[in-house]
């Protein structure tokens, strides 16, 4: 693909050295976070069987947050016999009353929730911006939400009697750590499950600070288990004989070796796993619009976002003036201190991922690709990686066709509808896509024939509990959130 | 001097056309005095992966359809069947069904058309939803048709099971592969026969008479099928077809014997959110 710069439209606004940022951290002294934490299982925080510790960093710093136990089998079988002890009075207890507990929760949340976010920027190094006006907003609202179906569950499947499933083992992600765990214990409590619930083993401590939480709530002992740990801590927790029901967001590759696991177990499972979403701009869009949709579509969260929309096509007559304003835009970015609340894309979650996200870099200049990068001061320590687009890429580039889970865009054209959606479609993933037009008819012929589970018209990347969130194809099985996400949990009769 | 019978030619139904298999293969159907009734065409692997290219070529036009087009094919294929009832009949007791047994059966697989033809405008209706979210955005979920489908028959109350195996999937707008038994496969190729006259768009349902666990394998690890419905698989049948489907993150669906059930058609359907800004 060869775009011209266009030359003439427009002036180019100037940041450089006429306005600087004065620092605006985010005050981290009420944020408490222990030096050490066992396992929270039967409703209290106890040691580890295994005797193992690993510690959790700041990824802005590399400095030690804290030591965090990890779980053996045996700690995964006290758990899940604790899930299990509590389950016949916990399901049988009035709806009403269950919910009762996840309004609390909810309640207690919102009290805490600069705490919460501070925490949550700290052990995932995602800009405080983010932490504290979306995820933990999102989190009291996704209990807030839940809580409120437990008494109404017979009204939300006509026809059916809704049982819960019994115990729930899940398995979450490092990027959203907080709201993930939300998503999966929220619905899970509401339908009357109790739960073991395995945070990721580089962002353990909002979970952890969570289970107080709980404990605070006066849940039932043993309805709400957690366990830290890494990828063994979660194999056993999955194929554990003792748990009804899985539910894993995180990569396909894993997501397939759980699905592979369970063959032959008659365990129900739920799959929230990668993406490669395609962000399609037509030359009727809002360019402006479009261009800061692309942004948040890409850039939130570090990219590190399922849903992220890595790959952009742009209709070829506005592709040198979207590629234009998009490379100014994104010369404004900041990226620094996620306790800064000026920075807008955070520290890279772990060295792991930076070294994932940089390999792919060196494959897409390999490729043939043309990288943009602006030119941007990174700190000295710390995982970082600065805003970047890659042109001239083909089809078949592995930077189009794989999922990156950084802040790295490809940018494709397309002439007709049909060579975007074409162009969109071909992908094993089918989780999101986003579609930029002014007109009306052709959002809905486009969004009718993305086969993604997601689809934003001119927006991107927004969230909420009400709203069902799940993947075609290899994206994943089941749906999260609203009224669809009860189905995940519940058997019907 | 007693006439002498013409018989049959039972050919399986791949991308509308009525084929032998390719492999040349065939199973002998016989009375209860061993005497040969017909030679059924005996699906291979490379039968089904024709018929898989047949279904997704049929695939976003059949999903294209409305919803009320979609209805009365479904209900043009009862009336067919109702037009065949006594041939329907006198295949069943060919292959060893009582004449009560046989007449129940297609009676109340005419029904189960019927009552999914009726669905197919409805459904979505049911399970579909505004969603409330709290920022300015009009946001709505629907259920859509997950793509190819693959059924695995068995051999119990074969044309009820047949409806309630099919109608369930094309409903919404998938397309179906299905492979069935020998035991049944004279009354399933016959019907085969209706849907070629009830104006159902070629490939949209493609039916295949073979051995279960010599197709299934391929079925389940066939990377362009998105689905695959198993009717009466036991424990061990549900792991190997869990182990092969990983490969394309196939869904698993396992039903029990022939139902009425629209949570069937929302079984093989994929929800989607759609979000767009509210505002001047």
């Amino acid at each position: 693909m060869r775009t011209p710069e266009p030359t003439t439209d427009g002036l180019k606004l100037d940041f450089s050295g006429i306005w600087s940022y004065d620092p605006a951290p985010e005050d981290r002294g009420h944020a408490k976070i222990d030096a050490r934490y066992g396992l929270f299982i039967g409703g209290r925080f106890v040691e580890p069987k295994s005797g193992r510790y690993f510690d959790t960093h700041n990824p802005a710093t590399e400095s030690k947050l804290a030591e965090v136990a990890e779980a053996g089998a045996e700690d995964v079988d006290a758990a899940v016999a604790a899930a299990r002890k509590a389950f016949p009075a916990w399901s049988k207890l009035p709806g009403a009353e269950r919910g009762k507990y996840l309004f609390r929760i909810a309640r207690l949340l919102q009290e805490r929730a600069r705490e919460f976010a501070v925490i949550e920027s700290l052990d995932g190094g995602k800009p405080i911006r983010e932490s504290r006006d979306v995820d933990v907003p999102l989190v009291a609202a996704h209990f807030f939400y839940y809580a409120g179906w437990a008494d109404k569950l017979q009204y939300a499947f006509p026809g059916k009697t809704p049982k819960p499933i019994g115990v729930a083992g899940q398995v979450i992600p490092w990027n959203f750590p907080l709201l993930m765990a939300a998503w999966k214990i929220a619905p899970a409590l509401a339908c009357g499950n109790t739960l073991v619930l395995k945070p990721a083993e580089t962002t353990p401590l909002t979970a952890l600070k969570l289970a107080e939480l709980i404990r605070d709530a006066g849940l039932p002992d043993g309805v709400v288990n957690i366990v830290t740990g890494a990828g063994a801590t979660g194999s056993a927790l999955v194929n554990h004989p003792g748990v009804d029901k899985v539910a894993f967001t995180g990569s396909t590759a894993v997501g397939k070796k759980i699905m592979e696991s369970l063959a032959g177990t008659r365990k129900s499972y739920t799959l929230e796993l990668g993406g490669k979403a395609a962000n399609i701009i037509f030359e009727d869009a809002s360019l402006d619009q479009a261009v800061e949709g692309v942004v948040n579509a890409i850039f939130f969260n570090q990219g590190h976002v399922c849903c992220a929309g890595s790959r952009l096509f742009v209709q070829e007559s506005v592709a040198g003036t979207v590629i234009r304003k998009l490379k100014d835009r994104m010369q404004t970015l900041r990226v620094g201190d996620p306790l800064d609340k000026n920075t807008d894309i955070g520290a890279i979650n772990s060295r792991m991922q930076l070294d994932k996200i940089s390999g792919y870099l060196k494959i897409g200049l390999e490729e043939g690709a043309e990288m943009y990068q602006p030119a941007c001061e990174l700190p000295g320590k710390g995982y970082w990686c600065p805003p970047t687009l890659f042109t001239n890429v083909a089809q078949s580039s592995r930077i189009v066709q794989e999922e990156i889970f950084g802040p790295v865009l490809a940018i494709q054209t397309f002439r007709t509808p049909e060579e975007a959606l074409e162009k969109a479609n071909n992908t094993p993933y089918g989780l999101s896509g986003g579609v930029w037009t002014d007109k009306g008819s052709k959002i809905f012929k486009m969004t009718g024939k993305l086969r993604a589970g997601v689809v934003w018209a001119n927006t991107f990347n927004k969230f909420d509990p009400a709203s069902p969130f799940g993947g075609y194809k290899e994206s994943g099985v089941g749906r999260e959130g609203g009224l669809h996400g009860l189905m995940a949990y519940l058997n019907l009769e | 001097m007693q006439r002498l019978d013409v018989l049959k030619t039972y050919k399986l139904l791949i991308g509308g056309a009525y084929e032998r298999s390719e492999s040349g293969r065939y199973l002998p159907l016989r009375d209860k005095k061993g005497g040969l009734v017909a030679n059924i065409a005996w699906a291979s692997r490379k039968d089904l992966r024709n018929a898989v290219v047949a279904a997704r070529g049929a695939q976003s036009g059949w999903a294209g359809r409305s919803a009320y087009n979609r209805g009365q094919i479904l209900y043009r294929i009862a009336e067919m069947m109702e037009g065949r009832k006594t041939q329907f009949v006198a295949e069943r007791m060919r292959e060893g069904a009582t004449a009560k047994a046989a007449e129940a059966d297609v009676a109340a697989a005419i029904d189960l058309w019927v009552h999914y033809a009726g669905w197919c405008d409805k459904y979505q209706q049911v399970f579909s939803a505004v969603n409330p979210v709290s920022s300015a955005h009009f946001n709505f979920s629907v259920p859509e048709p997950t793509g190819v489908v693959g059924v695995l028959a068995d051999a119990a109350a074969p044309l009820q099971a047949l409806a309630a195996s099919l109608a369930p999937v094309i409903a919404s707008g998938n397309t179906v592969v299905w492979v069935g038994p020998a035991a049944i496969g004279a009354s399933a190729l016959t019907f085969g026969e209706v849907l070629g006259t009830s104006d159902l768009p070629a490939g949209v349902v493609n039916l295949l008479v073979s051995e279960r666990a010599e197709l299934r394998p391929h079925l389940a690890g066939h990377m362009d099928v998105n689905a695959v419905v198993a009717v009466g698989a036991d424990d061990a049948e549900r792991k190997q077809l869990q182990l092969d489907a990983v490969r394309n993150l196939k869904r698993l669906t396992f039903w029990e014997g022939p139902a009425a059930d629209p949570y069937r058609i929302l079984a093989l359907t994929e929800t989607k959110t759609t979000w767009h800004p509210v505002g001047f």
